[in-house]
């Protein structure tokens, strides 16, 4: 095998699940389960070795040669244009691969949960109808996701983007009986294509602005370009493309869509709506970090809305009952966490948090998965209770899940959510006040879920009873790896070494690295003192984040997270009867969070029927206007003048017509006479023309009677 | 020349469709009997392999007008000349 044989073929990457996908929805009608199993789940296999072993080869590279990138052809190739900047600039889109240590992040998060979760799938949806839709549309997921990770430039991107988004719809839908989860299907397609209206505008923006859009480019023409820090046209599109991300990623006011969008198979929400496709948005934010990072308003909106979204989430997740849209606020709740690292400006750290909360969200869904399962489909968790010892595998990897969101040192979650809230500390004391409570509220509502699950009296109904079991082991082991990488993903993150890791992605390039890229302007170590201005503040931030008595911060949040875990132990372990009590004594403000602040409602009222009513309007002016007064009308007139000319052609053009046809009628009067039909008379007509012609003969050759008696 | 007309006659005055094509074979013995009349007057035998070829397509000419009348009764259940009159515009 040549050296560097994977990552040469980073391209292949996407292309397994694609051919796997392709095959599905073209022949998977036809095909046996084993078979959808080894074409699906294989494609995503090899596209995982593919990935690991480019990972590996990359990580072999010494850091300052940590960026690849390749471009397998022009794409978009649109000429020369003149930015807004006033600079010349040859603006053209290339269908190429970037892989730099963010990628590394990303691609292994996506192939490695994703290749568990197929093999999870295989278990789950045994008993579906549909086995091969489901594979088909999971591998399309696939290859949109790895070209979204993959791609080196934004509008190749947003190809993978807008994939994701329809795979994100065909799989909501996928019981497409159910009329629930078609809305829900149509509703995250139409929510996120409001965030997807500020994407591209935001592309065109850039395009416009900076003169390129491929993601390696960005810090360079930024600096050619003489932006000053906090410039109106790059906070434009920072802010434009946040609103992108917040549709993909939930955020406030786009999250609607996201716990609606549990209406799909388990294995969906997992791999889709908790670890992958949602993290788009943060991904997304981190690969233009070099925008964000000179636009300071967009970075405290960012912050703003992602710690909003966090504690917003979280408090409605505190009173659902169902146990999949626990998580999916939790899930929101989360991602408001990874804007509020970008929006302080620790990208990594939201990077981090986003790896880690793939695994133990992973991990949560696919156990949640698994107590659906066993339980026959019941999600409600009231009707669930005293499964820990009915299921026990599930439950272990449950409980490491629920440690591991609730920020339990050593695992996961709690390096990520720890380095996060060190960084907000150091920009904005509320932010972090707010993403303290937010880390108690965590704690609660997920040990609620789990107290409600898995302990306690059994709720269960007996027909559920009857059918309890503890799932296949296609399903297990994902699970009990999962749990593994919710124990020890964090560890990567002790002593800032993954912040070092992905810093070549995110700093502005020093002299040695443009030296390896593959668009290095020549002029740029003479700007060289330019590069240093604009991350000066964040260089600010980070000293103030690292002045904070650090360890205090996290015995502080582990203290938030303890307190949540015993309240929630309290309530519904120790005393059952009272988070009754107090959803009576609290009544107005209980109904409100029950009803998640009336969010959809307001939405409905504001949006949904208003548009609506717009409809009717169109429809109306349609009717009366367009139909009525010019199809109609049109129509009308046409008759009216065509009775005139109707009368015409029946009395006058018709009437020649017929006169003439009357006129040779009456002429052929006498030969008609002749033409009986009848056989008979046609034959002695026959036998008098021939009398008739001998006659004539006769006559004419002179013959005499006399000839015939010589 | 006398069964000449009585032929001629029959084709032109009856209404059975059969009397008319033996009528029909009437006329053509009647063209046989001149045609060998003739040829004897003459000394000569073509008139006679004229009055064979006659003979032949006499036969042919039977077959085929039984033939159509067959088809022609079981369409229209009648066998009368009067009521074939669809020969006409």
């Amino acid at each position: 095998m040549p050296t560097e044989y994977f990552l040469a073929h980073v391209w292949l990457i996407p292309l397994f699940p694609l051919a796997a996908a392709a095959v599905m929805l073209l022949f998977g009608r036809h095909l046996a389960k084993a078979a959808v199993n080894v074409f699906c789940v294989g494609g995503v296999f090899l596209s995982m070795v593919y990935a690991f072993g480019a990972i590996l080869q990359l990580l072999a590279r010494p850091v300052s040669q940590r960026v690849v990138e390749y471009v397998l052809f022009d794409w978009l190739p649109a000429g020369a244009m003149h930015t807004t900047a006033g600079q010349l600039a040859r603006f053209d889109a290339p269908w190429g691969y970037l892989f730099d240590p963010l990628t590394v992040v990303m691609l292994g998060v996506v192939t490695g949960v994703g290749f568990l979760i197929h093999v999870y799938s295989i278990g789950y949806m045994a008993h579906e109808s549909g086995y091969y839709r489901f594979f088909g549309y999971l591998n399309l997921f696939m290859f949109s996701m790895l070209t979204l990770v993959l791609a080196n430039n934004v509008l190749e991107m947003f190809v993978g983007w807008e994939g994701v988004g329809l795979c994100s719809y065909l799989l909501i839908g996928f019981y497409f009986h159910k009329k629930s989860a078609t809305d829900a299907g149509k509703k995250a397609f139409i929510v996120n294509r409001i965030g997807d209206a500020g994407f591209i505008l935001g592309v065109f923006l850039m395009a416009g602005t900076l003169g390129t859009i491929n993601f390696t480019q960005l810090w360079p023409a930024i600096l050619s370009g003489n932006f000053h820090h906090g410039d109106a046209a790059l906070t434009a599109i920072a802010l434009l493309l946040f609103v992108g991300a917040t549709g993909k990623s939930a955020q406030l006011p786009l999250y609607v869509w996201l716990p609606d969008a549990m209406e799909g198979p388990t294995p969906v929400s997992a791999l889709i709506h908790a670890a992958t496709m949602v993290t788009a948005g943060v991904y997304m934010v981190v690969r233009t970090s070099a925008i964000f990072s000179m636009a300071p308003l967009a970075l405290e909106v960012m912050a703003g809305v992602g710690a909003a979204t966090a504690i917003f989430a979280a408090s409605i997740g505190v009173l659902q009952t169902d146990i999949k849209k626990v998580l999916a606020y939790s899930t929101i709740s989360q991602l408001g966490y990874m804007f509020l690292a970008c929006g302080v400006g620790a990208f990594s750290a939201g990077v981090f948090h986003l790896m880690t909360h793939a695994f133990f969200k992973g991990l949560l869904f696919l156990s949640a998965g698994s107590v659906i399962h066993a339980m026959s489909g019941e999600q409600d968790m009231l009707k669930m209770g005293g499964l820990a010892k009915k299921i026990p595998t599930t439950y272990r990897t449950m409980l490491v899940a629920t440690l591991a969101i609730a920020g339990i040192p050593p695992l996961a979650g709690f390096f990520s959510k720890d380095e996060i809230l060190g960084r907000a500390f150091g920009v904005s004391h509320l932010l972090w006040l707010v993403g303290l409570i937010t880390a108690g509220v965590t704690a609660f509502y997920m040990f609620r879920l789990l107290f409600l699950t898995f302990y306690g009296e059994s709720r269960v109904s007996p027909e559920a009873e009857h059918h309890l079991h503890e799932s296949p082991a296609s399903m297990t082991v994902p699970l009990a790896i999962l749990a593994l990488l919710s124990i020890v993903g964090g560890w990567v993150g002790i002593g800032g070494r993954f912040e070092k890791f992905l810093e070549p992605v995110i700093s502005p390039p020093t002299i040695g690295m443009m030296a390896e890229g593959p668009a290095s302007p020549p002029n740029l170590s003479l700007r060289h003192d330019e590069v240093t201005a604009p991350s000066a503040p964040r260089e600010a931030e980070k000293e103030a984040g690292e002045a904070a008595p650090e360890s205090l911060l996290m015995i502080v949040s582990v203290a938030a997270a303890l307190v949540g875990i015993g309240l929630a132990y309290f309530l519904y372990l120790k005393r059952t009867d009272l988070p009754a009590k107090i959803a009576a004594s609290a009544g107005g403000l209980y109904r409100l969070v029950c009803e998640k602040y009336y969010v959809d409602q307001i939405y409905d009222a504001m949006f949904v029927n208003r548009t609506k009513d717009l409809a009717l309007a169109l429809g109306a002016f349609d009717r009366i206007f367009i139909d009525g007064l010019f199809v109609n009308g049109a129509g009308r007139l046409t008759r009216a003048t065509s009775v005139i000319s109707a009368w015409w052609d029946k009395w006058f053009v018709d009437g020649l017509v017929n006169l003439g046809a009357r006129i040779f009628w009456l002429v052929s009067y006498p030969v008609r006479m002749l033409q009986t039909g009848r056989v008979g008379s046609y034959a002695l007509l026959i036998v008098l023309g021939l009398l008739v012609f001998i006659g004539c003969y006769i006559h004419a050759a002179g013959f005499k009677m006399e000839h015939l008696w010589p | 020349m006398a069964m000449f007309l009585i032929g001629v006659i029959g084709v032109v005055t009856r209404r059975n469709v059969i009397v008319i094509l033996m009528s029909v074979e009437l006329i053509l013995n009647a063209v046989n009997i001149n045609l060998i009349a003739f040829s004897r007057l003459a000394g000569s035998v073509e008139g006679q392999v004229f009055a064979i070829f006659i003979i032949t397509d006499a036969a042919a000419e039977a077959a085929v007008g039984l033939g159509i009348l067959i088809a022609f009764f079981r369409n229209r259940e009648t066998v009368l000349g009067d009521e074939m009159d669809l020969l006409k515009w």
